[in-house]
């Protein structure tokens, strides 16, 4: 074939166009590295939401004799972090109209953001606590009050006003796992608590040696994307 | 107003796996190839390095490596009489973007379909009778046979030195590999991976059970390779980080560690990135590919003329830019006529939980295809009389992962959050396994593909309305299979398991699997296919459409292998006969 090959992009064309064995297309320095939890207080919250927040994560994964709960392994600072950022503004999602509630199978179809859908349940749900429980807010209440609550936002039984009460009981209980056992690198999972609980080693490379280790226990402690306490003088 | 470029002799709409196995086949053949890219340029060490790529919470539910819906995405509906709304976020099926596309985060399952599915239609009638098809299973020949692919499979597996154990070398049974497959002209490149305790212990349950287990033909390296373009991959690590993630390691075989160093070393290959097509044009008859209208990333359009055009990109956005640019004749599932859209596809993808009291099985010793699989009940290797459905799926033990938020395996009974469930989750996260079903997927009549009436992409265009559901075909299978995967779990003697099926309806909200297929499909006559033989559009000779989007059904196996061979063998066709003499390689 005849065709001309040699195609120049229009100045100021921001799309690359890369020539086999002209260009080089390995940018040296460019490593896409991830962002890490600069601020260790709230930024999103506000004290009433983190009180929410503190008190309903640390019922779905409480403190036992198995090691600490969401509240002290900072799964409420992940999550207020997590709404200040890209997630809580849904940066990546098509959140065009109409909107239609639809069926369970169709998945997330609200029109609120993230952020949103939190500031707007919570405030619902401490309204309901408040008119249903004497006056108290859910963080004030006893276990089995909390409980109560979030089973029946699970099962869709509470009326949010606007926000769905399924929609955000699935978004927290998510967003609660992923602050236990994500990297701490994003301020939830503190000293690898989560990852320890379990027995997972976190970001290990190689695990050549176990591969025919049948049966027997991994004998070294976690590692996350910053390495671990002992490999810097910070801890 | 779009900017005319100057004509250029081959186009490629996408750089993933297929757009680069014919860029290398044609620009060694030395034909000019341009590649429009709708993604960035992205490679081992500046993207996926193992310093920080092993991150769950950002490429696996942030998606850092996948399609963004608020750029592309496309509605959803389980039956025809439902009102489709927007997949506003991923869940069941997690596409690409960028240099690399899909395959760059694949697991590695690296399978053939067996001789059966090329042939289905006439193989199922001839053994069972026709009332086996039911009247709404579209089911179709593909017009291309498992000989006619065989070598091009083989040539694939070498590219990416895929890891197995051959079952059926020329005839020659082998102990230890699959007994059911077709035959091969060669073995493995490399020897199977080793195999961590879990998938071992099935292994020998299976075996007890006088099934044939074999290790998962595997796309991580089990040794150091140098693939026939002379490009090097490494030794796996078992990090357990393959599936939604890069390997850093060199370790996967992707476009990045197979193709890519040699392909940019073609001077007549030329790669435009955060390009993306909105529209295929064609001239006045309507039978002949002018080029394409693309958009870069400031929104500027431009008009590039090409003598050749090849549709590479994700199998939802091959049929969606087809029907965008109103090419060829949309399916109307109401009388079964037009072929655009028809034969939508997916998977279905069982398990049985399994969980011991005492065996550790440290779950993050892992990699995408470390498994012991079993083929006894997959495709037509069994009789179906009086089963009530045809095909079925592979049975497997994988051990890819033990990444904490997305492993959790739970018995039953066990509460959804709370003190019990804590307590569940860490007794039993190093204890327990899953084994699951790679089942097959039957075309049905409404399930197709079609565009959106009510929403628009970023571009304006309609989004693409997807209609799906399990049907009668797939919940069969899914009973059957459960009760064979149970039978094998009891025989390896765990505490208790945990049946876990899909179901009823299809639910595009948890993930299962990035195997969608069908709507530009290929057979033998214009009547019932997009494409023929050769992928080569049967209006528009000029154009080619590459990918799963061609399967006329879903079969029991991971697709990519097929995807590979397919392109394969359609850019061979190209090199020895289109290019020579273009017009249709198959008269209808």
């Amino acid at each position: 074939m005849a065709t001309a090959s040699v195609v120049l992009m229009p100045s100021g064309a921001p799309a690359r166009e890369i020539k086999g064995r002209v260009d080089d297309p390995w940018l040296p320095h460019q490593a896409d590295a991830p962002a890490p939890l600069q601020d260790p207080g709230y930024v999103f919250f506000t004290p009433e939401e983190a009180a929410f927040v503190e008190a309903a994560t640390e019922r779905l994964i409480p403190e036992d004799d198995l090691g600490p709960g969401a509240k002290t392994c900072g799964v409420p600072l992940f999550i207020d972090h997590q709404l200040a950022g890209a997630f809580g503004r849904a940066g990546s999602w098509y959140m065009q109209g109409p909107w239609g509630k639809g069926q369970d199978t169709q998945g997330f179809q609200s029109r609120m953001m993230p952020s949103a859908l939190y500031r707007a349940a919570i405030k619902a749900i401490d309204e309901h606590a408040v008119s249903s429980e004497a006056g108290k807010l859910f963080a004030d209440l006893p276990a089995e009050a909390q409980d109560a609550i979030l089973s029946d936002l699970e099962r869709g039984k509470l009326d949010l006003g606007g926000a769905d009460a399924k929609t955000f009981f699935k978004m927290l209980w998510q967003n609660t796992k992923e602050g236990m056992f994500s990297d701490p690198i994003y301020g939830g999972n503190k000293d690898m608590a989560g990852w320890k609980m379990l027995g997972f080693p976190g970001v290990r490379y190689n695990y050549l040696d176990w591969v025919d280790r049948h049966g027997e226990h991994y004998d070294q402690p976690p590692v996350g994307i910053r390495g671990r306490p002992g490999w810097n003088s910070t801890g | 107003m779009a900017q005319r470029l100057p004509s250029v002799d081959v186009l490629l709409v996408g750089f993933g796996w297929t757009g680069a196995i014919m860029a290398q086949e044609l620009t060694e053949a030395g034909h000019d190839v341009l590649a429009l890219e709708r993604g960035s340029w992205r490679d081992t060490g500046t993207d996926f390095a193992p310093s920080f790529i092993q991150d769950e919470l950002r490429y696996r539910y942030h998606g850092h490596l996948f399609e963004q819906t608020a750029q592309e995405t496309l509605t959803f509906r389980n039956t025809p009489d439902q009102t489709a709304l927007p997949m506003r976020r991923l869940g069941s099926f997690l596409p690409g973007t960028g240099v690399g596309g899909s395959i760059l985060h694949w697991n590695g399952q690296a399978f053939r379909f067996l001789p059966y599915d090329f042939e289905i239609r006439r193989q199922t009638a001839a053994r069972y009778g026709e009332a086996m098809i039911p009247a709404d299973m579209t089911l179709q020949d593909w017009g291309v046979t498992y000989d006619e692919l065989e070598p091009h499979y083989m040539r694939w597996e070498e590219l990416c030195g895929i890891a197995g154990q051959a079952g059926n070398v020329k005839g020659q049974k082998l102990p230890g590999g699959n007994p059911f497959e077709g035959q091969r002209s060669k073995p493995y490149p490399t020897p199977p991976m080793k195999q961590t305790y879990g998938p071992a212990l099935f292994g020998e349950a299976a075996g007890s059970l006088k099934l044939h287990p074999f290790p998962c033909p595997s796309g991580n390296m089990s040794q150091a390779y140098t693939n026939p373009l002379g490009v090097s991959m490494a030794p796996c690590t078992y990090c357990g980080f393959c599936e939604k993630f890069g390997c850093g390691n060199y370790s996967k075989a992707s476009v990045q560690t197979t193709i890519l160093p040699v392909l940019m070393q073609n001077k007549n290959f030329t790669l435009r990135t955060e390009c993306e097509v909105t529209r295929i044009n064609l001239d006045a008859s309507g039978t002949h590919a002018t080029g394409v209208t693309y958009v870069d990333a400031h929104g500027n359009e431009f008009e590039q003329p090409a003598e050749l055009v090849i549709v590479c990109a994700y199998i939802l956005h091959n049929v969606h830019l087809l029907m965008t640019s109103g090419i060829g004749t949309k399916y109307d599932p109401a009388t079964g006529q037009g072929t655009l859209g028809k034969n939508y596809c997916y998977q279905l993808t069982p398990s049985v939980d399994v969980f011991f009291e005492d065996k550790v099985l440290n779950p993050f010793v892992g990699a995408g295809a470390l498994g012991m699989i079993v083929d006894d009940w997959n495709g037509d290797n069994f009789d179906h009389t009086g089963l009530g459905f045809i095909h079925g799926g592979y049975i497997a033990a994988y051990m890819t992962t033990g990444r904490p938020i997305e492993t959790e395996l739970l018995p039953e009974g066990t509460p959804k959050w709370g003190a019990k469930w804590k307590q569940a989750f860490v007794k039993n996260y190093l204890t327990s396994m899953s084994i699951s079903l790679m089942g097959a997927v039957m075309p049905n009549k409404v399930n197709y593909l079609d565009l959106d009436p009510t929403y628009r992409d970023v571009y304006g265009r309609p989004l693409m309305r997807m209609t799906y559901d399990f049907k009668q075909n797939e919940l069969k299978l899914q009973d059957f299979a459960l009760g064979k995967m149970a039978d094998i779990a009891k025989a390896m003697h765990p505490r208790e398991i945990k049946k876990s099926p899909r179901g009823p309806h299809y639910d595009i909200v948890p993930y299962q699997s990035t195997h969608n297929t069908g709507g530009a499909v290929m057979g033998v006559s214009r009547r019932e296919s997009v494409v023929n033989r050769y992928l080569q559009h049967w209006d528009v000779s000029n154009l080619f459409v590459v990918g799963a989007s061609a399967f006329p059904h879903n079969s029991g196996y991971n697709p990519t292998g097929t995807v590979s061979a397919l392109a394969l063998w359609a850019a061979e066709a190209i090199r020895s006969q289109y290019l020579k003499h273009p017009g249709p390689l198959v008269q209808s």
